[in-house]
């Protein structure tokens, strides 16, 4: 953990590019999160990467003949808080204090993931808070995980779709982008 | 067993209420004119499906259809952006303690609170309202869909006028036989039935030509029946207990009077039978068809100031009249007297026609027999309220053609508008059969306790018959799309609320088994029962 708020925390990757996916559910201390935005970029803000291989057969041969690179470069990515747990209770809403720097992030298993998923509350936080990538890319990604989660995948789809028409019923254009891309 | 179908977003007791169906539920499977029950937080409501439509929450989803051969998206969008809406018109209520449970259910006075739960009908809430079977309730029908037995309180049915309507062709016949014979069975009243298609005493036929059974034979005992034309009776093989004639002086000013406009006679005509009638007493019909164009005759109408052109108009008329093969110039027996003592004995007895089928015919019998029937009945009536005696048998004539005798312009002068008007006060009660109910007198109609209307699609009957009525507008939705045959919305004094029916079936052996009176069976059974257990 990098970068802790009230609506959403950045962490940086152990591993260069060993970034959870897009939409997948990510857990530090008793806050949850959606991943919403994942870069990779220079340590240091000043200095751009450069373009490299130009005589290296692949991409692999690229790292493998500057080691540095990948102490060089960082993987970062930014979750949106969709609820936290509170004495044992899930609670699908804004935790009251933020996550705190240095804590660890990981990535949530399966069964976590159906618990969590069981109430569809999380929707609103997920469609309300402003983030840098389109509304319906971040719902659909993020249905898509949850589903394959799920024992019945269809079911699943279809009662979240439920929701969000009620949600959105006056975003007629938004639902209809959300319920194509969960395909 | 109920099923639920929604809830109620919005609603008034005047436009009635409106439920947005649950995704689950299909519009397609809705019915306008089938019941619901709604579950108020204090109490139940019960309605009727007035209408069906589709609402979008977003009107931009009609502007851009969504692609529903994606079975996600039409999944869900089904109920929730997307979805059915029904319209209720609410009837009646039953609270929830038990005191209103006893009371039953009342008339609705309010609207059931928001998001109230909606659920279909089912054959229990079905009986709640409209009863089962019994001594005083007759199966009419099945309402739409379903399998429970619609029963109308007859008792109560008999207590008003009351009206079949419907266009040619749609059943009414067939319901007027089936009320016919419930009023036999249930009902103390005994009818009168003046049967101008010979269809009710002895058999009739059905639609695809085949024969069915009418009242003497299911019930030989309690129907007599009367005809005009023996001949025809006896072609058609039905046993008769009484061939009626009418003599010349049993005719009376006030009957020409109604048939003014089929007799094609003037004003001042019909005038001049009053003179006649002063002037010659009980044969004037006779003296005035007899009056020859002789000076002497020139000179007596003169002085009753009846004009020459006007006497021959009269004249022609009168001739009609007599042509009549059931006028004779004195009748041998009275037929008024004939027929009062049938019904005092409990005796229903239907007047057929025969080849009459004629409107003259008709309207001077069935107003000349029913205006000195419903005289006796007065006197009698009236007789029984000064010496505290019992009053005559409720007396219910039934009438077809209806609009003949009760159009706003002659229903003042016959005897079926005073029936129509005074109710019951004298035990004489009138069923309509009409299939022109504009026709009738807006006066009449109010009056009518309980109307049973198969399909009408003149804009006009329609309204007609449903003046007055309250929630007049969803039950013309109703009446505009009942089918064609055997369905009837009956709504009115006998029922707590109005109600789309599938008209028992008739004209089967089983039907007939069905109606047929068995309580002489029963007291057979009765006594051999008795006597088993005394051997």
């Amino acid at each position: 953990m990098i970068e802790a708020g009230t609506t959403g925390f950045t962490a940086q990757c152990y591993e260069l590019y060993a970034l959870p996916p897009l939409g997948s559910l990510v857990k530090t201390g008793h806050i949850y999160g959606i991943v919403c935005l994942a870069t990779t970029s220079s340590l240091e803000p000043g200095r751009k990467p450069i373009a490299r291989g130009k005589d290296e057969a692949s991409e692999e041969d690229i790292y493998r003949s500057s080691p540095q690179l990948s102490k060089l470069l960082k993987s970062e990515f930014q979750s949106l808080i969709v609820g936290y747990r509170e004495d044992g209770r899930l609670c699908h809403y804004l935790p009251p204090e933020p996550a705190r720097i240095h804590s660890f992030v990981y990535a949530c298993p399966a069964e976590e993931m159906r618990e969590f998923s069981r109430s569809l509350d999380f929707l609103n936080l997920l469609l309300n808070t402003p983030v840098p990538v389109p509304a319906e890319e971040l719902v659909s990604a993020c249905l898509r995980r949850m589903s394959r989660a799920q024992e019945d995948p269809d079911a699943f789809l279809v009662a979240a779709g439920k929701e969000l028409a009620a949600r959105l019923s006056g975003e007629f254009q938004l639902l209809k982008s959300i319920l194509g891309r969960l395909k | 067993m109920s099923e639920r179908l929604g809830m109620v977003t919005s609603g008034s007791l005047e436009k009635g209420i409106e439920v947005r169906l649950d995704g689950a539920v299909s519009v397609e499977d809705m019915a306008v004119g089938r019941y619901v029950t709604i579950e108020g937080n204090k109490r139940r409501f019960f309605g009727m499906i007035r209408d069906v439509s589709l609402g979008v929450t977003d009107p931009l989803i009609t502007a851009s259809p969504p692609d529903l051969t994606d079975p996600l998206m039409a999944q869900v969008l089904a109920g929730t952006a997307t979805f059915g809406l029904l319209h209720v018109a609410p009837y009646l209520t039953i609270g929830g303690d038990a005191e209103s449970l006893l009371e039953g259910p009342q008339p609705v006075k309010t609207v059931p609170s928001h998001f109230s739960l909606v659920n279909l009908a089912s054959q229990e809430d079905i009986e709640l309202v409209f009863g089962g079977e019994d001594e005083k309730r007759f199966f009419i029908g099945n309402p739409l869909d379903m399998e429970t037995k619609i029963c109308l309180n007859l008792p109560e049915f008999v207590k008003r006028s009351n009206g079949i309507f419907g266009k040619s062709g749609t059943g009414k016949t067939f319901l007027t036989r089936i009320l016919l014979i419930g009023l036999l069975q249930k009902s103390a009243a005994v009818n009168l039935i003046f049967d101008m298609h010979n269809e009710y005493g002895w058999s009739g036929t059905s639609e695809s030509g085949r024969p069915v059974k009418a009242l003497k034979q299911l019930f030989p005992s309690r129907v007599a029946v009367f005809t005009l034309d023996e001949e025809n009776s006896r072609r058609r093989g039905v046993n008769t207990d009484f061939v009626v004639k009418i003599g010349y002086g049993e005719i009376e000013p006030e009957d020409i009077s109604l048939l003014r406009q089929t007799l094609n006679l003037t004003e001042p005509a019909v005038e001049a039978v009053y003179q006649l009638r002063r002037r010659f007493g009980k044969g004037w019909l006779q003296s005035a068809v007899d009056l020859k164009e002789t000076e002497e005759s020139a000179e007596l109408l003169k002085e009753m100031s009846i004009h020459e052109s006007t006497f021959q108009n009269l004249q022609r008329g009168l001739a009609t009249i007599q042509r009549l093969p059931f006028m004779v110039s004195s009748a041998p027996d009275n037929a008024v007297k004939r027929i009062l003592s049938y019904l005092d004995q409990g005796i229903n007895v239907v007047l057929e026609f025969g080849r009459y089928t004629d409107i003259t015919a008709y309207i001077l019998v069935a107003n000349l027999l029913s205006r000195r029937i419903h005289s006796q009945y007065r006197e009698r009536t009236e007789r029984s309220m000064g010496e505290n005696a019992t009053p005559p048998t409720p007396l219910v004539i039934t009438i077809e053609e209806a609009h003949r005798f009760l159009n706003p312009e002659i229903a003042s002068n016959t005897i079926f508008g005073t029936i129509a008007r005074e109710m019951r006060k004298y035990n004489v009660s009138l069923l309509v059969i009409d299939q022109r109910p504009s026709g009738i007198d807006p006066e009449v109609m109010s009056q009518m306790g309980t109307k049973i209307t198969c399909l009408l699609d003149n804009e006009r009957d329609v309204d007609a018959v449903l003046a007055g009525a309250s929630g007049k507008s969803a039950l013309k939705a109703v009446l505009a799309r009942l089918e064609a045959k055997q369905q009837a919305l009956i709504f009115g004094h006998a029922l707590p609320m109005p109600i789309v029916v599938r008209t028992r079936e008739y004209g089967s052996p089983q039907s007939y088994r069905d109606f047929g009176d068995n309580r002489e069976e029963r007291k057979q059974q009765t006594q051999q029962d008795i006597e088993e257990l005394w051997d």
